[in-house]
């Protein structure tokens, strides 16, 4: 029987340091199979969030042998078994308890951002005509099932700590999929530029390499994002006809 | 005295999946003031993995679909032991359900018109599930996510309850603790809305997250409520069987309503051979004729892989019981021969299923658009659930309200595909509508000191017993593997009273190790003493299937007896309901299902 080794991170707020564990390998098997593994036979109380075990909920997000991934997606197979595997909480969220982080801050800044606002109706029975090429774009980044790895990875929040002053990567895509949604009627760029900080973001893509929804962030969300921000502000031909029209 | 903090509400909803965000969302519209409890963090519910799509009579794709048709088509798929009641508003109210996510951003496929995409799916005559690729769940409970942090509503995340409280009758909140730091919570509430799905993690094969223990219909009927119908769960056809780590997980009927065709290990479509007779009419013998039904000509009828999940799972069961099943014991789900029919099969199948793409290459190294899927039944869905009043989706304790999968009735035998996503937003909207009526036209009940501390007490014994006995006690888990492989092996597809009989020994025995598990460590994020807790709720439910499947001496639905293999009109007029008794045991007995006035029998009738 093939077994593998984990330094699993055992710890809280207030520190922690790596524990050992050995168990065995069998086909198919995943790095949260094995956490479960460990659980029900050796460290009942260690704690990890899990919900689907199959990437669709986002829950079990972990920094594996330092990546951040999640561990329901991790086959054994890919990792080398012949020296321990690290298992880390994500480490630009604070940590409640071994794999399990204090990801709160994702939901505060969530509901900071205007939400959507729609159009009136298209049709006397209120409802809406969009054409599916329209909505490829944004149904791309509706993929997101918030594991927030892409916040784990932006060194904005994991080096810098900016999370007062820059929504990170998730909150970028989500702010692109309400602005390039066809219904939606609210303007965000002002807030983008402001409050929402898209310029601490220097397009190094890490967001983009990590996301397990292989959503384009930087390329389809977090560009465009910008561009709309130096339209509206940083154009000097755009600055002087809006100074030199008519008022209205 | 026990320590915890208190929380006043008008409506408390406990779970937030589709049902509990969507009650939430209309108790506070009512403008009552909302607490939502959930186990995990929000937008991490089960809801996330449903995957085919919402089904409402829109009629975006094909005209002559309706009310009408989809009220027929849900009664049928239930096998008329359906509250009709539910079923007719359900029917009705659904496509507003739908239209008002879009209102809210949910963004569906589209038709070449530009209105909301519908697809086929098993039992439904039209094309009706709304949908946005193979992910709709995820669009649902984002959608009501997104749209409900703006209204207002308390919400607790990862949060247990462990009680409901009562004062003399009524429910006027519920007990329990937070995860993180395993501090006490009481929520008072005039009425409490049960959003806590189903039951999936009682069985060991399982499309079901770790959520899934069954904690609503335990609550309620450990506060004196009554629960039906519990002996129709769902085995869902199609789940993955290989590698076994994965064994369960679902793989959604889109594969088949998108042209995904049943095989055996020698290729025979062995769904050929069995079509009931209820369905002969509307259901194809011609494979060409399946397949352009699949691709959207109306004049042709479905193929049998179409058929309800009931039927499909029992005849998966019965390929590899005659030794013609797949390798590791299934049978084969084919979409990749559409590529004899269309030029880039490849691609469209990636655009049509892209997460079921993406799982199987994976979790399982395969490429779904080269080679076939090894599938087997995994337990699903649970019909049955607390006895609801239709329209206000009161159980028969005040102030108690359920929606959703924790609720009975709607689906009655056999739930279709799709109507589990409308179902909760068409109920989750009325639970909330009506809670918050309930909690205008109530007062604050009372509760009790004492109520509480017996139970935080009891909370904290497997901590008590973990001191005591130092490692020798039991822990949880070895409880829940056994309680799951029982009643996977003696009350699973194919169920005999004289098995069923053994699991209630089985069920008695395995309560009295729970009631000796030992938890260890602290209260803080302690999946040890969390599971401990679930096992109450698992064993609850586990003996109300069990009971109520010995009741019914017939064969309907997902209910399957190999010593009752046909149906019984007798049954088919009753519906089984459990109570607990004065002294504290199971008490079952069988319900006359009430009549259908004329107007519904004359729908039925017509559909025919």
């Amino acid at each position: 029987m093939k077994t593998a080794m984990f330094k699993i991170w055992r710890g809280d707020a207030t520190g922690g340091k790596f524990a050992d564990y050995t168990t065995e390998i069998t086909e198919g098997m995943v790095v949260l199979d094995a956490v479960h593994q460990i659980q029900a036979t050796q460290a009942n109380d260690l704690a990890c969030r899990w919900n689907c075990k199959a990437g669709k909920c986002g829950s079990c997000s972990a920094e594996i042998n330092g990546l951040p991934k999640l561990m329901c997606m991790t086959r054994m197979n890919t990792l080398p078994l012949d020296k321990p595997i690290t298992l880390e909480p994500m480490r630009a969220f604070p940590n409640i308890r071994d794999l399990a982080t204090d990801v709160s801050w994702n939901f505060r800044v969530k509901k900071k951002i205007r939400p959507f606002s729609p159009r009136p109706p298209d049709a006397p029975d209120g409802t809406w005509r969009m054409q599916q090429a329209d909505v490829d774009r944004v149904q791309e980044f509706r993929k997101c099932i918030e594991c927030f790895l892409c916040q784990d990875v932006c060194h904005v929040l994991r080096e810098h700590h900016k999370h007062e002053d820059f929504i990170g990567p998730r909150f970028l895509v989500y702010t692109a999929a309400l602005e390039m949604h066809p219904l939606d009627t609210e303007d965000r760029v002002a807030e983008l530029k402001q409050a929402h900080g898209i310029g601490f973001c220097n397009i190094t893509k890490c967001c983009t390499t990590v996301c397990p929804e292989n959503i384009t962030i930087t390329d389809n969300a977090i560009i465009p994002l910008k561009e709309r921000v130096v339209d509206e502000f940083f154009d000097p031909l755009g600055w002087l006809w809006k100074k030199l029209r008519p008022k209205t | 005295m026990a320590e915890y903090e208190t929380f006043e509400y008008d409506v408390l909803v406990i779970g937030a999946g589709g049902a509990g965000l969507r009650a939430a969302i209309e108790a506070s519209a009512a403008g009552v003031k909302v607490g939502l409890v959930c186990k995990s963090l929000l937008g991490k519910a089960h809801t996330v993995m449903a995957e085919g799509g919402l089904a409402a009579a829109l009629a975006n794709v094909d005209d002559r679909d309706n009310w009408r048709v989809h009220f027929s088509d849900t009664m049928r798929g239930g096998q008329y032991v359906n509250n009709w009641r539910m079923a007719e508003l359900h029917a009705r109210e659904a496509p507003a359900r739908v239209r008002e996510l879009e209102a809210w951003g949910a963004v569906f496929d589209r038709t070449p018109d530009g209105k909301i995409l519908q697809r086929n799916f098993g039992g439904h005559r039209y094309p009706r599930l709304a949908h946005v690729g193979d992910r709709t769940g995820l669009e649902l409970i984002r959608t009501l996510q997104d749209h409900g942090i703006h209204q207002g509503i308390a919400v607790h995340m990862e949060h247990t309850i462990v009680s409901l409280l009562k004062d003399g009758e009524r429910v006027v909140g519920a007990f329990g603790y937070d995860r993180e730091r395993g501090r006490f919570k009481t929520f008072h509430a005039r009425a409490v809305v049960l959003a806590t799905g189903g039951v999936g993690r009682a069985y060991k094969i399982t499309s079901n997250s770790w959520e899934y223990t069954g904690d609503g219909q335990s609550l309620a009927y450990h506060a004196g409520a009554e629960l039906m119908d519990m002996e129709f769960v769902q085995f869902h056809p199609t789940g993955m069987i290989w590698p076994p780590s994965v064994m369960g997980i679902l793989v959604t009927e889109a594969v088949r309503g998108e042209g995904g065709v049943l095989r055996n290990k020698d290729g025979k479509r062995f769904m050929f051979d069995d079509i009931p007779d209820n369905y002969k009419s509307q259901t194809s013998t011609d494979p060409e004729e399946g397949w352009r039904y699949t691709q959207g000509d109306k004049d042709a009828r479905r193929p049998p892989e179409l058929l309800t999940r009931d039927h499909v799972a029992r005849c998966i069961n019965r390929e590899v019981k005659a030794g013609r099943g797949s390798p590791h014991g299934g049978v084969f789900l084919d979409i990749a021969w559409i590529k004899e029919k269309i030029s880039n099969a490849p691609e469209h199948i990636k655009k049509k299923l892209p997460s079921m793409y993406h799982q199987f290459k994976q979790l399982a190294d395969l490429d779904i658009t080269r080679e076939p899927m090894e599938i087997g039944p995994t337990t699903h869905y649970i019909m049955g659930g607390i006895r609801v009043d239709g329209d206000t989706q009161m159980s028969t304790v005040p102030g108690l309200f359920a929606a959703g999968e924790v609720a009975a009735g709607l689906h009655g035998a056999n739930r279709l595909g799709g109507n589990s996503l409308s179902d909760l937003i068409v109920f989750g909207k009325r639970a909330g509508e009506f809670a918050a009526k309930f909690a205008k036209a109530h007062s604050a009940g009372n509760f009790y000191e004492n109520q509480i501390d017996a139970m935080a007490r009891q909370a904290l014994e497997p901590f008590d017993r973990g001191a005591k006995s130092g490692g020798s006690a039991e822990g949880p888990y070895q409880v829940q593997h056994d309680l799951q492989e029982m009643m996977q092996s003696l009350v699973g597809i194919v169920r005999r009273e004289e098995e069923m009989v053994r699991a209630l020994d089985g069920i008695r025995k395995l309560s009295e190790r729970a009631a000796q598990v030992a938890a260890h460590g602290h209260r803080e994020y302690n999946p040890g003493w969390n599971t401990a807790l679930d096992l109450k709720n698992l064993l609850t439910v586990s003996e109300a299937i069990t009971r109520s499947a010995i009741e019914r001496k017939e064969s309907r639905g997902g209910h399957f007896r190999d010593d009752f293999p046909g149906k019984d009109t007798t049954f088919g007029g009753v519906n089984i309901v459990v109570q607990k008794g004065v002294d504290g045991s199971m008490q079952v007995r069988r319900e006359p299902v009430p009549e259908m006035p004329a107007e519904l029998k004359q729908v039925v009738e017509e559909m025919k």
